[in-house]
């Protein structure tokens, strides 16, 4: 397919007859993300539409689609409610348009959350330290790497803070973490500018984002596989910052009762993968 | 005294809604008598105010009545029935009746009329509500919601009485607190019914 003939799916109801059309963000394989407004133009929202799958059965297609499109807000609800920072709730269709004869198109509509993800904030750390390499004292250096060890730790922290709520989140990956900066902080922060100047800001909360594949689970084995798959994106996008992944289990550690047994786990989890059942 | 009506029109939705809030109510029963009776010319969202945080919680109420009404999928009598029965967290219409609407001892009313047809606009409205509601007109904001919003009450209805304190970031203190009760709130309106 081109990029530049594509045109995303017609929108659901009431989307498609609004005076102002959400525009899209981004998409992936299940859904498509739009950035929009709720019930103020000033509200700014994300807008999340799990459209139709023409090659699906249709009865199993609304199906698998409010199932996804339930379990993903009622993770955030959950979330949200024990105090984690993630996305609020605002409002959600399951039923697709036009019930069992419509064409589907399932949304959820959440908080919008500004900031730069983690993916980028590392990025433009890596890239700093790389163009200074010569030119940073020891002492510098040694700075660096305890700012990036603290938002390690808060980020750790913040995933222990999901678990505790009783929600593993499936998918983390540093494009799943956004650093919101605080309100009224430094330009840097707030614009997310910055680019190729100095070392990027870290300052602000750490916001988890897309439960596409969030699930309610207690388990030390999900919990585990969580953090396994985040210390493997860790490793494979960033690789300076794979030697203090140990923050980020520290942050964990601290989080939670019970985190130790979760921590445990890990260390299974790392000498065989991520699947435990060898089926599939 | 005519009634500070407030007309909206919330994003995405065709159809604009008419907002007024009112203290110190005198004729509540009476009002709660032509809900009742089924009398069409006071067709409106009769709601407690003391049930209502803010703005937008009232709000996300009626973006979801209206939206659930534009898409067939109404569960009670109209439009105006489905914003109260939206406020509840359950499937229960009576019961969301009893919580959020009228009763005979309300004395801080929000009433909300959604422009269904468009014979009913703001000046209608307003009018209409001039002479038929005893009370004083307040403007349809944070500030006058906040001072007679009932939390404990509002907690118990959302059953979010144990929002744990604890998780909260204190540094912010009770306006984050206030922010967390109203977005959870947000979210049991939103997934109301969800099987």
């Amino acid at each position: 397919m081109h990029p530049e003939t594509y045109k995303p799916p017609a929108l659901p109801s009431p989307f498609s007859t609004t005076t102002s059309p959400p525009s899209l963000i981004t998409q992936g394989a299940e859904a498509h993300l739009y950035k929009t407004c709720f019930l103020a133009p000033d509200t700014p929202a994300a807008l999340k539409i799990r459209p139709a799958k023409a090659y699906r059965h249709p009865i199993l297609d609304r199906r698998l689609t409010r199932q996804r499109i339930l379990q993903e807000a009622r993770c955030l609800a959950k979330s949200l409610r024990e105090g984690v920072n993630v996305p609020a709730v605002w409002a959600l269709d399951w039923e697709g348009q036009g019930g069992e004869s419509g064409n589907g198109g399932a949304w959820l509509l959440m908080e919008w959350i500004d900031g730069p993800v983690m993916r980028v904030v590392f990025e433009r750390w890596e890239k700093f330290l790389k163009r200074n390499q010569g030119s940073l004292s020891e002492e510098d250096v040694a700075g660096e790497e305890s700012r990036v060890r603290g938002l390690m730790e808060r980020i750790g922290r913040a995933v222990g803070g999901l678990h505790k709520s009783g929600v593993v989140h499936g998918d983390l990956t540093t494009s799943n973490l956004i650093l919101r900066p605080f309100v009224g902080g430094s330009e840097d922060a707030t614009t997310g500018e910055g680019e190729g100047e100095g070392s990027p800001s870290m300052e602000g909360d750490v916001v988890l984002i897309d439960f596409g594949l969030a699930a309610q689970s207690a388990q030390p084995e999900d919990r585990a596989v969580d953090l396994y798959v985040l210390e493997r994106a860790f490793g494979s996008t960033h690789p300076k910052t794979e030697p203090f992944f140990d923050s980020v289990l520290k942050g964990y550690e601290q989080s939670y009762k019970g985190a130790n047994v979760t921590l445990k786990r890990l260390e299974d989890v790392r000498l065989r993968g991520r699947k435990k059942s060898m089926i599939g | 005294m005519s009634a500070a009506v407030e007309t909206l029109n919330l994003s995405h939705l065709p159809l604009p809604v008419h907002l007024a809030l009112f203290q110190d109510v005198h004729n509540a029963p009476f009002l709660r008598q032509q809900l009742i009776s089924g009398n069409s010319d006071f067709e409106y969202a009769l709601i407690d105010a003391s049930m209502i945080l803010s703005r937008s919680h009232a709000l996300s109420a009626v973006f979801r009545a209206v939206n659930d009404s534009l898409n067939g999928r109404l569960k009670s009598r109209n439009v105006h029935s489905e914003i109260v029965y939206s406020l509840g967290a359950t499937n229960n219409i009576a019961d969301s009746f009893r919580k959020f609407g009228i009763t005979d001892s309300t004395k801080n009313l929000l009433v909300v009329k959604v422009s269904v047809t468009p014979d009913i606009t703001h000046d209608s409205v307003a009018a209409h509500l001039t002479q038929s509601i005893e009370g004083l007109p307040a403007p349809f904001t944070d500030e006058s919601l906040s001072g007679v919003s009932d939390i404990s009450k509002i907690k118990k209805a959302y059953k979010l009485g144990a929002l744990s304190v604890a998780a909260v970031d204190t540094t912010n203190g009770t306006h984050a607190q206030d922010r967390k009760l109203e977005q959870s709130v947000l979210g049991a309106i939103a997934l109301r019914g969800a099987t």
